[in-house]
């Protein structure tokens, strides 16, 4: 990932695509509902949300294969929903590559080009260049059946940038790969896309891969955006309990605002006070959910050790061994269950906590995050 | 039981299953075939059957010398001598080749258009494809002399719409023959081409537009050369039967140009001379053999690949 790239952050950046106010429905189902959204020049953007959230239709809305009801999409300040597919300068890979089966591999690159009437030896010069970026030299004359999944991809990749697309669209690309071969490709791809400096948008459901590989994320839910964030701000300050759950595993404790404190929340839930880091906006009486991931949470035979740190007790009811790590299940007050992960940092094969255990599970306020929504 | 089934009778029944299709052409095709040969090789005479040599087990080896040495290519001379049995031929591969084009021409609108209906609607669509089947084909033909006759309904509507002054005589000409073979053979076309296009994957439409195809260019580009196979499966059951078509040229069409079912069938029942009718339907296999065996190359090839 390069360091230091976020014209999101900067106010004056103009962006290379703008969705305003893009709506569609199909029927009575709405698709994508009235969303915003900018994409810079340069960024590695994914679409992440669970399956009929929306990211599919929004990615075909950029391709052109769909118009908006209402809205426009907006390439470099040009009004572009109502143009057709064929003439945007956007390409598209699709989640089953459609290759053409009749054409040689060659053949598949080409035909993009062919389109745009360029002489024989420029398409063939462009040709070799786009073999040699998927390293696929000497395969041109294959046809796509006598080709692996890995290699078919790699075409549908190489077709797909070779009319050099101001945005290139990717609609589950790893998802036809076994899991060996979609760790490594997720960085081929994110190496390839600093090396060209292509705006790359992409669809997944695959959180992880979405992290690894995107500048920022946009999860998606019911046709909305409901947040979009670089992966680290995403999980580490979502805007919400949907979000918050949505990424990573998390505990959401609800509970109502007590008291505030300069910075401090304290909030009152299971019994208890509890000690969160303040949302902006926040007052006291307001019904707030706090946030903490089980990795924060710190699993321990005796109270807290800092006095400002957070408290729950609770007995252990299951421990997951995970080798790295072990996922804990602790029941606290109102049989409330909280999970905690525990880092396996040295070499041992009983739990050091063991099964129905009184423990005191404890996390800084630093480490929490209020939720309104 | 899985191990008795595989080891005892298993075994039988699948070798069975494999052989199946070869004891069907052997018994239906081969067999039939080889005795049209063995005619087509005999003289003319007037007996019953009306041919000699016949085979007769009881004279032995010396009766089956005197039965081979009387087998004779005289009908295949008589074939090459006569023009009218080329002029047959050629009438035939003339009428099927350009019933084939017509066909091909009208029948690819209509199966991409079926294979674009809605789901829900292909069901029916087919099923009007296939609706003149259950129509004797014979009855159909008559139902053509009708409309085609002098006083027909097509003439009466040509008269009515002021485009022609004195009825046209449509009947006993090759464009009746084509009316009536391009109306018989529709569903041939028409069928394998809609089960071919009906599988073409709407992505790769979807893919040639992102390339910047518009969408009659991807048409040619793409559905066209994925179509291929169903084209020359289209093709193949059409120009095949329409090759050797009998009953729609003799009802619809010119008696001074025949084709070469129609020489077939005066050989056989009007002149009784068995032994030339089987030379015709001999060199009539030998010469559809050839589209066919080309079209097995093409496919290996394709497969290949």
């Amino acid at each position: 990932m390069r360091r230091g790239f976020a014209p999101w952050a900067d106010a004056g950046a103009r962006a290379l695509l703008r969705l305003q106010g893009v709506s569609k429905r199909y029927g009575d189902i709405v698709a994508v509902d009235a969303l915003d959204l900018d994409i810079f020049e340069g960024e590695f953007f994914a679409l992440l949300g669970p399956s009929g959230c929306g990211k599919t239709t929004l990615l075909r809305l950029l391709a052109g294969f769909e118009t908006p009801a209402q809205g426009s999409i907006l390439l470099a300040g040009e009004d572009i929903a109502a143009v057709p597919p064929y003439r945007r300068p956007v390409n598209m890979m699709f989640q089953t590559y459609a290759l053409f089966p009749h054409l040689s591999v060659a053949g598949n690159i080409a035909f993009g080009l062919r389109q745009e009437r360029l002489g024989r030896a420029a398409i063939e010069a462009r040709v070799a260049e786009m073999l040699a970026l998927v390293q696929l030299e000497g395969l041109g004359a294959r046809k796509p059946h006598q080709l692996s999944g890995g290699q078919r991809q790699r075409v549908a990749l190489a077709r797909a940038l070779a009319k050099r697309p101001r945005v290139l669209l990717l609609d589950e690309p790893l998802a036809a790969l076994d899991k060996k071969l979609r760790a490594q490709t997720q960085f081929e791809l994110v190496n390839l896309q600093a090396r060209l400096g292509t705006t790359f948008v992409i669809v997944t459901h695959d959180q992880e891969e979405a992290m690894t590989m995107a500048h920022r994320i946009g999860v998606m839910d019911r046709g909305r955006l409901m947040q979009v964030a670089e992966p680290s701000e995403l999980y580490e300050q979502p805007n919400s309990r949907w979000v918050a759950g949505f990424i990573g595993e998390v505990n959401l404790i609800e509970g109502r605002v007590a008291a505030l404190e300069p910075g401090i929340a304290v909030v009152a839930a299971l019994g208890g006070h509890f000690r969160v880091g303040a949302t902006a906006g926040v007052g006291p009486g307001d019904s707030v959910c706090i946030a903490v991931r089980p990795e924060k949470v710190r699993v321990a035979n005796a109270p807290a050790a800092a006095p400002t740190d957070n408290c729950l007790a609770g007995s252990v009811v299951d421990i997951g061994y995970l080798g790295g790590m072990s996922s804990y299940q602790v029941r606290v007050a109102d049989g409330f269950l909280v999970r905690a992960a525990i880092a396996n940092a040295t070499r041992r094969t009983t739990p050091p906590i063991g099964w129905d255990t009184q423990v005191c599970l404890t996390f800084a306020p630093q480490d929490a995050v209020l939720l309104t929504r | 039981m899985m191990a008795r089934w595989r080891g005892g009778q298993g075994n039988w029944w699948a070798a069975f299953v494999r052989l199946a299709p070869t004891l069907w052409l052997a018994a239906f095709f081969l067999l039939p075939f080889l005795i049209i040969v063995k005619i087509s090789l005999s003289q003319t005479a007037i007996a019953q059957p009306p041919y000699t040599p016949t085979f007769d087990l009881a004279a032995g080896l010396a009766g089956l010398r005197a039965f081979l040495a009387a087998l004779s290519l005289e009908s295949y001379r008589i074939l090459g001598s006569d023009f009218l049995y080329l002029a047959s031929y050629l009438k035939s591969l003339q009428v099927a080749a350009v019933s084939s084009v017509i066909l091909l021409i009208i029948g690819y609108p209509i199966a991409y258009g079926m294979a674009r209906l809605h789901p829900r609607w292909q069901p029916i669509a087919l099923v009007l494809v296939i609706l003149p089947f259950w129509t004797s084909f014979l009855i159909r033909i008559y139902a053509w002399i009708n409309i085609l006759q002098r006083e027909g309904l097509f003439n009466t509507a040509l008269a009515a719409l002021g485009l022609v002054d004195t009825p046209v005589a449509w009947l006993s000409s090759d464009t009746a023959v084509y009316i009536g073979i391009v109306y018989s053979y529709l569903p041939f076309m028409v069928l394998p081409l809609y089960a071919t296009l009906e599988k073409t994957d709407a992505t790769l439409l979807e893919a040639a537009a992102d390339l910047g195809c518009p969408r009659w260019r991807a048409f040619w580009l793409v559905t066209v050369p994925l179509s291929a196979p169903g084209v020359a499966a289209g093709v193949l059951l059409c120009f095949i039967p329409i090759f050797g078509e009998f009953v729609i040229p003799d009802l619809l069409g010119d008696s001074r140009s025949v084709m070469i079912g129609q020489t077939l069938w005066t050989e056989f029942f009007a002149n009784k001379d068995w032994p030339a009718a089987s030379a015709v339907a001999v060199v009539l296999v030998g010469i559809l053999l050839l589209p066919i065996v080309l079209h097995q190359r093409a496919q290996a090839r394709a497969d290949k690949d």
